[in-house]
């Protein structure tokens, strides 16, 4: 009740204060506090585990607050469930639609929001709204179709009309364009400004800079869990605001001494790979790594990167375009066998070590061979060769400092740098021409961190080739020599490490060009 | 000409008659598996409740008794199904096989305690049975050439479970296609993720839906054991749950289907009985076994893809856990 | 410091192997004895009566124990059917059709080659087994790898396949002529494998004549060939892997398609081995219904043996004793027949699949409890 003259002065729709959310260790929110003004489209915009997704599920009341309080119109909401925050008048978009793919439009509008036995009551009711709806916001969608044969961009209408149906005021969406073409993208601006003109607010979450400065109003910039600006858009530009988003942190100091490059190991050329959806995920895009170099590819998760380590590992095909390895051409006739590649000399270190890179539930030096398996130092004619096994995974552990150092124990027992350490190990120990690595750090502590970095830079010392994908800035400024920046699919910039900064590269990151 | 027609309609005569638990069950089936459960454990229902139904009407004489009796038993087990695969997130198929191995060990045991007469329940007679309802006028009509063959043979003459499991196949289409109930069923089966957000509880519907399973699995049981035959034996459900179950499949879980599915079953069943040594001129004698695996094949290969497409609801066998 | 902390951290998560393993599997087995006992009470018996009566009549003497073991002999091959398919994240259903049909080869062998020499007859019927045995689970192995059907449903349905196409040949084709009951003609003793009284006796070891043969040495050398391919080949790794994440399997070059057929091949062959101890080993002839259900009991037995040969190999042991046993025990309490054993196999699917996880953390919890405050004292 205090809020309300400070609410009123502004007209603040919703007002989130001093919100505290820790995940086990992780501070993923640090009491922040942002308020939104009623019929503005307010931005947040902030890097991968920046903390907008968690300060949204808050809102949405997916999480709980560990502190803090969020007021809606002035009185304090206590928000448990998505179903109170919709009685409070939010309404979210997902990133992953919530719709249920062999139901019409309809059905999925009235979903949850039926009264009375018969369906059909709901159904005119529904049906009579929807046209007052779409003729107020421009969203044309035919409420018989079936959501499973919509085109992405439509279906992303019918969440919209979902929250418009509950009676939502404030409509949060979760990086909204990433799944659409540029036309969609273009149709959905029209359809968010028509919403703010109707006197609904938006929240959009994103790491799209364009999007900020194109449709905002106002924008909060946030950075490791913290509120690290609230700005009037106009206030500001995209410099600016790549640079509060990437922050100045240390650059974690690795030494690396200048290296000659030798022949080339890879090259890609003309790239393209689509999805099991069949939306294209890497764009025409063409590089290539020489011995003794780290390519390292910058970009925000998502922007296609795993399909790129995917095709390159043969885990996923090659839609178009052609890979080169040492002397080895694949395209689409000639797929990568993952087998194959790996005794030729590609050693992948995937991104998500849990799901792909290990066996979480077999033991530590059977998680250790995989991908190895038939390896003759590990196989005789018809025996894995056990104690071999043992031997050199003591071994490796005990290089790798890998703790504890029993390889006999479940991999699910290890922590996660631990986990990690046993993955680069056994990719690096086959001495592999070229190292593709996803995220080597992701979830691993400072000092395995360091490690990591230590352990890669000696690799490209010894003359290997290595690709490196991640997405934290410093990582990728701090091993790579030259630095690929990847955004929607495609390759937006090519830099010398010498030459490049974080600013420049929050802004290809962002797509500010 | 006459001859042929009164064949024919005696055929569909016991098609109709072969086709009433099937069709109980395998809409029974429809709830379970709509609702993003995989129910192997029809014919442990069925069995169960035919079972219940025999030993309640043979100790009350009553047929209702019994009908009550093995609906119970068909719920309760249903109600086990989803503490194991809805509360403790236990594997669907591991679930619903204990179900059916378990009530065929259960059933012959307390039978044998309870009655001892080996395992089966003593032979029902009167009002502890459901007996055929004849229609007005029967014998009249059944004079008339044609006309009085439909009327008597098909139309008039079955237990009421038969006419029940028929009206039945446009009330479960009711329910699922024009209810609010049906839409939440339907939509829990796809995607729980959208229903959990849209603030309907998934366990909730998934356990509703288990509860309408396991009565519709009660009614055709009890229709095995009391009103089809006189009493329970060991064994007496003899594959039909699971042949509802491949009927449910090759009906793509949409009740009007299905109902054909089992019609089409209960056909070659029919068939098979009346070509029993019966040399078809050109062809010769058919076996037997060949027309009675028509539906397990005619399954497979649907599944398989060559015929259609049978596309199970998506969320089916997965248990659901909140990912946020 | 930090390796004292993990250690701790340890052993919070992870109680040790024989809590999971031996713990666990027999609790539920008491659970499962538990309700039986109450059954059994409530139809006007003494449970514990027919707890010592079950004990006594499969192990009482040698004769009980021939018998409890040639059950055990089936239980151990449909156990690792089920357990090699589990492996590869496969649930294999089709046990029973898939020992009707490797029956089947086994007889046609004995049929039509019986007069050859036992040193070549018996290891034929042998080939014959996993060779038709395997192709029963290759079809429904084939559609889930390449097309996607659900090898449950397509398994149920091989099941009655079997069922009907073997019901045709030995009413049709197989049937003893002039005979009504739908069974062959007694094989040729060429191929008839060797009653263990038998072989016992050849060495002067005078024991009871019981049903089982030779066929129980071949179980368990199977069971030891499994077990190395289980733990000690890459195959075996390869299977493995993709049951236990196929993401994983696909990024080492593993092709799950690949290994889903050879797991559900050797799935296949394994039950059909179950016609080795039935048709040349007891039998003499074919028969309708052989498996009887033992393709259903494979189910428990991999559950409870919790996939680990030596786990089945006791597990098979344990429903070996209460199919014999629950045979002898009719005898002394009629109301208890080998459909008692059925229902008990039913709680054990139940509780040691099913709802294996409700009781697992408070035992794991009361071990926890005991350990720390034995640890403080």
């Amino acid at each position: 009740m205090i809020n309300t003259a400070t609410a009123n002065s502004k007209n603040i729709i919703l007002d989130i204060k001093n919100i505290d959310k820790w995940f086990g260790h992780v501070h993923a929110n640090q009491s922040v506090s942002i308020q939104i003004e009623k019929s503005t489209i307010h931005g947040i915009i902030g890097e991968n585990g920046a903390g907008k997704s968690t300060l949204m599920s808050i809102v949405y009341g997916y999480y709980q607050a560990d502190n803090g309080s969020i007021y809606v119109n002035g009185k304090e909401a206590f928000i448990s469930s998505p179903v109170q925050a919709l009685n409070h008048g939010i309404g979210m978009v997902h990133q992953h639609f919530m719709l249920v793919e062999p139901f019409t439009v309809l059905e999925n509008i009235i979903l949850g929001a039926e009264t009375g036995t018969i369906l059909e009551n709901s159904l005119q009711r529904a049906r009579t709204e929807l046209k007052k709806l779409e003729e107020n916001y421009s969203l044309n969608v035919d409420p018989d179709a079936i959501v499973g044969e919509l085109p992405v961009g439509i279906r992303q209408r019918v969440e919209i009309l979902k929250a418009l149906y509950r009676g939502a005021d404030i409509f949060i969406l979760d990086e909204p364009t990433g799944v659409l073409t540029p036309q969609e993208v273009e149709h959905l601006f029209k359809i968010l400004r028509s919403l703010k003109k109707q006197g609904k607010t938006i929240i959009l979450i994103t790491h799209k800079l364009r999007e900020i400065m194109d449709l905002t109003d106002n924008v909060t910039v946030m950075r490791q869990g913290k509120v690290v600006t609230n700005k009037a858009t106009k206030e500001t530009n995209k410099e600016e605001l790549a640079e509060l988003m990437v922050g100045r942190s240390v650059i974690l100091s690795v030494n690396k001494k200048e290296k000659k490059i030798g022949r080339e190991i890879l090259s890609v050329n003309n790239l393209t790979i689509l999805d099991e959806k069949n939306i294209e995920k890497v764009k025409n895009i063409s590089f290539n790594i020489h011995e003794g170099e780290i390519i390292g590819i910058a970009g925000v998760a998502g922007n296609g990167q795993t399909e790129l380590l995917e095709a390159l590992t043969g885990i996923r095909k090659i839609n178009d375009g052609t890979i080169n390895f040492l002397n080895k051409t694949f395209d689409n006739s000639r797929p990568i066998n993952a087998k194959e590649i790996r005794k030729d000399g590609l050693a992948h270190v995937p991104e998500d070590r849990q799901k792909m890179g290990l066996v979480t539930a077999f033991s530590a030096n059977e998680s250790g061979i995989l991908g190895y398996q038939d390896l003759s130092i590990y196989k005789g004619k018809i025996f894995l060769k056990k104690y071999a096994i043992l031997k050199d995974m003591y071994n490796k552990f005990k290089r790798f400092d890998v703790r504890p150092s029993n390889p006999i124990l479940k991999t699910s027992s290890f922590s996660g740098g631990n986990q990690q350490k046993i993955v680069l190990v056994r990719e690096m120990d086959q001495e592999p021409e070229l190292l593709v690595v996803g995220q080597p750090t992701r979830g691993v502590d400072i000092g395995a961190i360091e490690f990591i970095h230590k352990q890669l830079v000696e690799l490209r010392n010894k003359g290997k080739a290595i690709l490196l994908v991640s997405v934290e800035l410093d990582e990728v400024l701090s091993l790579s020599d030259k630095i690929l920046v990847m955004f929607d699919g495609k390759i937006v910039g090519k830099i010398n490490q010498k030459d490049a900064d974080e600013k420049t590269l929050g802004l290809l990151m962002a797509g500010a060009n | 000409m006459l001859e042929y027609f009164t064949i024919f309609s005696l055929l569909i005569d016991s098609t109709l008659r072969v086709a009433t638990p099937l069709v109980f069950a395998a809409l029974a089936g429809l709830f379970a598996e709509r609702s993003g459960v995989v129910d192997i454990g029809l014919e442990g229902k069925l069995l169960g409740a035919a079972f219940a139904a025999a030993a309640a009407a043979a100790v009350t004489g009553s047929a209702f008794i019994g009908l009550f009796a093995g609906i119970l038993c068909s719920v309760f087990l249903s109600l086990i199904h989803g503490f194991a695969c809805v509360t403790h997130k236990g594997d669907q198929v591991v679930s619903g096989m204990a179900i059916n191995i378990f009530v065929a060990g259960i059933g012959p045991t307390l039978a044998l305690a309870w009655f001892k007469l080996g395992g089966q329940t003593p032979q029902l007679s009167g009002d502890a049975r459901f007996s055929p309802l004849h229609f007005p006028g029967e014998e009249i009509i059944a004079n008339i050439p044609y006309i009085g063959l439909i009327y008597s043979e098909v139309l008039s003459g079955h237990n009421i479970f038969v006419y029940l499991a028929f009206i039945l196949v446009p009330i479960v289409s009711w329910v699922v296609y024009k209810t609010r109930f049906g839409l939440q069923l339907r939509a829990v089966g796809e995607n729980p993720e959208a229903v959990d957000t849209a603030g309907i509880s998934v366990g909730m519907m998934r356990y509703k839906a288990l509860f309408i399973t396991g009565l519709l699995c009660g009614f055709g049981g009890a229709y095995i054991s009391i009103a089809q035959n006189a009493g329970f034996i060991r064994n007496m459900s003899a594959g039909q749950g699971f042949l509802a179950l491949a009927a449910l499949i090759f009906g793509k879980w949409k009740p009007g289907l299905t109902l054909f599915a089992c019609l089409l079953f209960a056909f070659t069943d029919a068939l098979q009985a009346r070509l029993q040594g019966v040399s078809i001129p050109g062809i010769g004698v058919i076996p037997v076994q060949f027309i009675q695996a028509l539906p397990y094949v005619l399954t497979v290969i649907l599944l398989a893809g060559f015929i259609g497409k049978a596309v199970a609801p998506k969320a089916s066998g997965i248990p659901y856990i909140k990912e946020r | 410091m930090t390796s004292s902390l993990n250690k701790i951290q340890q052993s919070k998560n992870n109680s040790p192997k024989w809590i999971t393993h031996i713990v666990v599997p027999i609790f539920n087995l008491l659970v499962a004895l538990l309700i039986a006992g109450v059954v059994i009470y409530f139809n006007g018996d003494d449970p514990f009566d027919a707890l010592l009566l079950l004990i006594k009549g499969s192990f009482g003497n040698d004769e009980f124990i021939g018998f409890t073991l040639y059950y055990t002999t089936n239980f151990i091959f449909t156990g690792l059917a089920v357990s090699i398919a589990f492996h590869c994240g496969l649930f294999n259903i089709g046990g029973e059709g898939q020992a009707y049909i490797g029956g089947l080869g086994v007889g046609l062998v004995a049929i039509y080659l019986g007069h050859l020499s036992p040193f070549f007859v018996i290891p034929l019927c042998i080939i014959a087994a996993i060779i038709f045995g395997a192709s029963w689970s290759f079809v429904p192995a084939y559609l889930q790898a390449k097309r996607g059907s659900h090898i449950v449903i397509t398994t149920i349905m091989f099941n009655f396949l079997a069922a009907a196409l073997m019901t045709y040949l030995m009413v049709e084709i197989l049937i003893e002529p002039g005979q009504q009951a739908p069974q062959s003609r007694e094989f040729n003793e060429n191929s008839w494998l060797p009653f263990m009284h038998e072989i016992f006796e050849f060495f002067g070891i005078q024991i009871s004549v019981s049903s089982l043969n030779f066929s129980f040495i071949i179980a368990i050398i199977v069971s030891i060939l499994i077990w190395f391919f289980i733990w000690r080949t890459h195959w075996g790794y390869e299977i493995r892997t993709t049951g236990a994440n196929q993401k994983a399997a696909i990024y080492a070059g593993i092709s799950p398609s690949k290994n889903i057929i050879l797991a559900m091949i050797i799935s296949g062959a394994l039950a059909g081995m179950v016609g080795i101890n039935e048709i040349v080993g007891v039998h003499h002839r074919l028969i309708l219904d052989f498996p009887a259900g033992f393709g259903f009991v494979g189910i428990a037995v991999a559950l409870m043996g919790r996939n680990h040969p030596l786990g089945i190999f006791f597990a098979a042991l344990l429903f070996g004793a209460l199919y014999q046993g629950g045979a002898e025990l009719s005898f002394d309490i009629p109301n208890i027949t080998r459909d008692t054993m059925v229902f008990i196999q039913g709680l054990v699917i139940l509780f040691s699949g099913a709802l294996e996880f409700v009781f697992k953390p408070y035992i794991e919890n009361i071990y926890f409890f005991i350990k720390n405050n034995l640890v403080r004292n």
